[in-house]
């Protein structure tokens, strides 16, 4: 099963590495991960999606929740939520599909961000299936570089992970 | 008080408590030295490798339950350390290890002795710091000590760069009082359904079973083991970290369990219906097939580390606290109900057990021309009216020590169970002369692992450690024969020991006592003369039997009713 656990946590030199090195040294998946300072500047938040059986879960959030520098631990999956990723194609437009390029961009609702005469950048935001969809649409050979910030997600309604 | 970085260190060392700190000096750690010169508060151990600084440190720590201290120079005193580190990690032992680091301003420029220590640390430490501000030196090390000795202990290393401790830059000091951390605060206090609900299972049990843990030692929870035990009426076992914590001459102790546990251990966990694991993390060791692991049992786990619970083995009733707090409400409301275990159903079982317990299962040859090295274990306990404190390395010896001495009080038995450190035993022993110099303080090790902190010999004598080291010298890496014996067709590999030093020529040289004994009939009056020369070290070098197997014995991924009992008597 995929988990979405979101973590506060004491916005110190090494605190991702500790959390990195926990996945590598207990052989847990790690599918993406994301962090950033918070609106409070002394804690971070991160955003980690991983793969495991219940049992394997369970570990990954007791573990992370023993780490020192771990605050407050939220399994988003455990409940509504609502998940976001960004992502930036450069694209080929050299040929024919200038137009369709476009206008496949805009069945996403992604926004073309810069223009040569032979590219496009698109912005386009979603849960992962939705770039995942739009990268399968486009003709491999035209895409000239993906970068994706992997997903972030928030609880839906009143639940949410503050101090 | 205006105090230096190295001089606020030692101050706070002594404001904590701390007796002793078992160090070896270096650059990035000199400033630190020079605010120890001269001082009697803080008294330093110098040791003779950076290893046996953490070993004796970590033995003085599980002997005394109060936090082992460490000090070190950057670079290759620092790695030098990791095994004892990695040691105390596995047993959740606390300590503190400070490390000295390279001035600030070249860290990260590959400068001399540099090693990135937080980070070569981090996968073996509860916690780590790196003290970038002479501002938070004293906050920092009070973080240290509450992180390395609440909750689940374990060690934790602060990096001092060296500019920290600049003689020159001085800053007012007190003891910080208190510590608080908003994302560090382990419950203690079980929940009251969940010891409810156990305690409730516990009264309907037809065939309890304790099986308890280092989590007991750490806890200093012997006493409320004791009674809840007695209460309960059921058989108790212990594993290899939690030996003492049970008094093992009370017949309700049925041993260890585990791969060279005894077989009514192995057999009771096997065939219980409710299962009370405290302070025990279900260690493969211990547990041997998961697929069989008490095939029949409700199992109630008490642990301070939730990650303890579930891990391996799924737990019906999980209670997270500290064991001394969580029996003390069992028992409260054991004691204050009038309900009692099936007593009829109870008798039963220990017919059951007392059948088991008849296979004597630790029987050895007593008959044999050569020394057995079980025997030698026996004797020691004569000798020392069981009341030693014995320490050991890693290997066959070690077995034999917890099989055959008779450890009545928790804290008395010392040795490296999780990561199994050969070179434990002998720094080990000296963290525990320290802490009791009253005391009979024993090594049994393998003339291998001996000789992996040998060196400390020289220690021993510059601080009047009189330790008797028992010498279970069977000229092989015993235990590792032992499985090329079993699973490689007797291929013994590198499992020789060849070209041994001579142990009494070793020890006179280091300006000791050396013995050899290599007949059964001299064992016992070597041992007397030995723990009679109260202030001399004595190293026993006992000739002991080269062919000699640690029995009973589980094979890896077997099951607890698949046993072997020795040689002849095969599977159970
Ligand atoms: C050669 C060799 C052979 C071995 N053979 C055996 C064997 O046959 N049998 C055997 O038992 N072991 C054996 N071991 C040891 C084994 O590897 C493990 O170290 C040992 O079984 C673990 O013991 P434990 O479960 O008591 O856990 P420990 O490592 O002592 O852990 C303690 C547990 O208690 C918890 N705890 C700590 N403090 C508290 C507290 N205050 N309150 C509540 N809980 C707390 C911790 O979270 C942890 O879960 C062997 C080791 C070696 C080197
Ligand atoms: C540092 C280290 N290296 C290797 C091992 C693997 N090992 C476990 S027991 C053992 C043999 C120990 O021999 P000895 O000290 O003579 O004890 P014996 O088993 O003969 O009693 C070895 C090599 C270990 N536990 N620790
Ligand atoms: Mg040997």
């Amino acid at each position: 099963m995929r988990h979405i656990i979101s973590i506060l946590m004491e916005n110190e030199a090494g605190a991702l590495s500790r959390v990195a090195g926990l996945f590598s040294a207990r052989a847990y998946n790690i599918e993406s991960l994301t962090v950033a300072p918070t609106e409070d500047p002394s804690l971070s938040r991160m955003t980690i999606v991983t793969t495991g059986s219940e049992e394997i879960i369970e570990q990954i959030t007791k573990q992370l929740n023993k780490l020192v520098d771990v605050v407050k631990l939220m399994d988003l999956t455990e409940g509504e939520h609502i998940e976001r990723e960004l992502a930036m194609v450069k694209l080929n437009t050299n040929g024919r599909y200038r137009e369709e390029f476009k206008r496949l961009a805009d069945i996403f609702r992604g926004n073309i961000i810069d223009v040569t005469d032979s590219t496009y950048t698109v912005e386009l935001t979603g849960t992962d299936e939705k770039i995942d969809a739009f990268i399968k649409a486009i003709d491999s050979q035209y895409i000239l570089e993906v970068v994706r910030t992997g997903v972030s997600g928030i609880a839906r309604g009143e639940r949410r992970l503050s101090l | 008080m205006e105090l230096s970085g190295g001089e606020i260190l030692i101050q706070y060392l002594k404001d904590e408590g701390v007796e002793y700190v078992f160090g070896y000096p270096g650059g990035a750690v000199l400033h630190i030295y020079d605010a120890i010169y001269g001082q009697e508060d803080v008294k330093h151990v110098l040791v003779r490798h950076e290893q046996a600084a953490t070993h004796a440190a970590d033995g003085y720590a599980r002997a005394t339950g109060k936090p082992g201290v460490v000090l070190v120079t950057s670079g290759p005193g620092a790695t030098n350390a990791i095994t004892g580190i990695a040691t105390a990690y596995m047993d959740s032992i606390p300590m503190v290890i400070i490390t000295g680091q390279v001035p600030s301003p070249v860290i990260g420029s590959d400068a001399f002795q540099e090693v990135d220590a937080v980070g070569i640390t981090r996968p073996c430490v509860k916690h780590n710091f790196l003290v970038k501000d002479l501002s938070k030196l004293a906050e920092t090390l009070k973080k240290a000590f509450y992180i390395a000795t609440t909750g689940r202990p374990g060690p934790v290393v602060v990096d001092i760069p060296k500019d920290v401790t600049d003689p020159a830059i001085k800053i007012p000091y007190s003891y910080p009082k208190n510590v608080s951390m908003r994302s560090y605060n382990p419950v203690v206090k079980g929940h009251p359904v969940q010891i409810k609900r156990a305690v409730e299972t516990i009264f309907s049990a037809k065939r309890p079973m304790i099986y308890s843990g280092g989590g007991v030692v750490l806890s200093g929870a012997s006493n409320e083991l004791t009674e809840f035990t007695r209460l309960i009426g059921s058989p108790i076992t212990n594993t290899l970290m939690g030996l003492g914590a049970y008094p093992a001459t009370d017949k309700q102790f049925v041993g260890m369990l585990g791969m060279h546990g005894t077989y009514e251990a192995n057999m009771s966990m096997h065939e219980c219906d409710v299962l009370i694991a405290i302070g025990a993390r279900f260690d493969d060791r211990v547990t041997g097939k998961l697929e069989q692991f008490c095939p029949t049992a409700k199992i109630i786990h008490i642990d301070v580390d939730p990650a303890s619970i579930s891990k391996t083995v799924r737990v019906d009733i999980p209670i997270v606290g500290d064991v001394k707090l969580v029996l003390q409400d069992m028992l409260k409301i054991m004691n204050a109900s009038d309900k009692k275990l099936d007593q009829e159903a109870l008798q039963k079982w220990w017919a059951q057990i007392d059948e088991w317990r008849s296979k004597d299962c630790l029987a050895f040859d007593r008959g044999s021309e050569l020394i057995k090295p079980q025997s030698v274990i026996e004797t020691l306990y004569q000798v020392t009216n069981g009341d030693a404190f014995v320490t050991s390395d890693v290997g066959q010896h070690q077995m034999w020590a917890a099989q055959f001495y008779k450890f009545d009080q928790p804290n008395r038995w010392i040795n490296s169970g999780g990561l199994g450190t050969m070179g434990f035993g002998l720094p080990a022993a000296m963290g525990v002369k320290l802490a009791y110099p009253d005391a009979h303080v024993a090594c049994v090790t393998g003339e291998a692992s001996i000789q992996m902190c040998i060196q400390e010999l020289s220690t021993c004598l510059q601080y009047r450690l009189p330790i008797k080291i028992v010498n279970l010298n069977n000229r092989y890496l015993g235990m590792v024969r032992q499985w090329q014996e079993f699973f490689y067709e007797g291929r013994y590999s590198m499992s020789y020991m060849d070209a041994l030093p001579d142990f009494v020529k070793l020890a006179e040289a280091y300006g000791h006592v050396g013995m050899r004994i290599e007949k059964p009939s001299d064992v016992e009056a070597a041992m007397k003369e030995a723990f009679a020369m109260k202030d001399r070290l004595v190293f026993l070098d006992f000739i002991t039997d080269q062919t000699e197997n640690v029995y009973p014995m589980i094979e890896a991924g077997k099951g607890h009713h698949e046993m072997h009992l020795s040689s002849e008597r095969e599977l159970a």
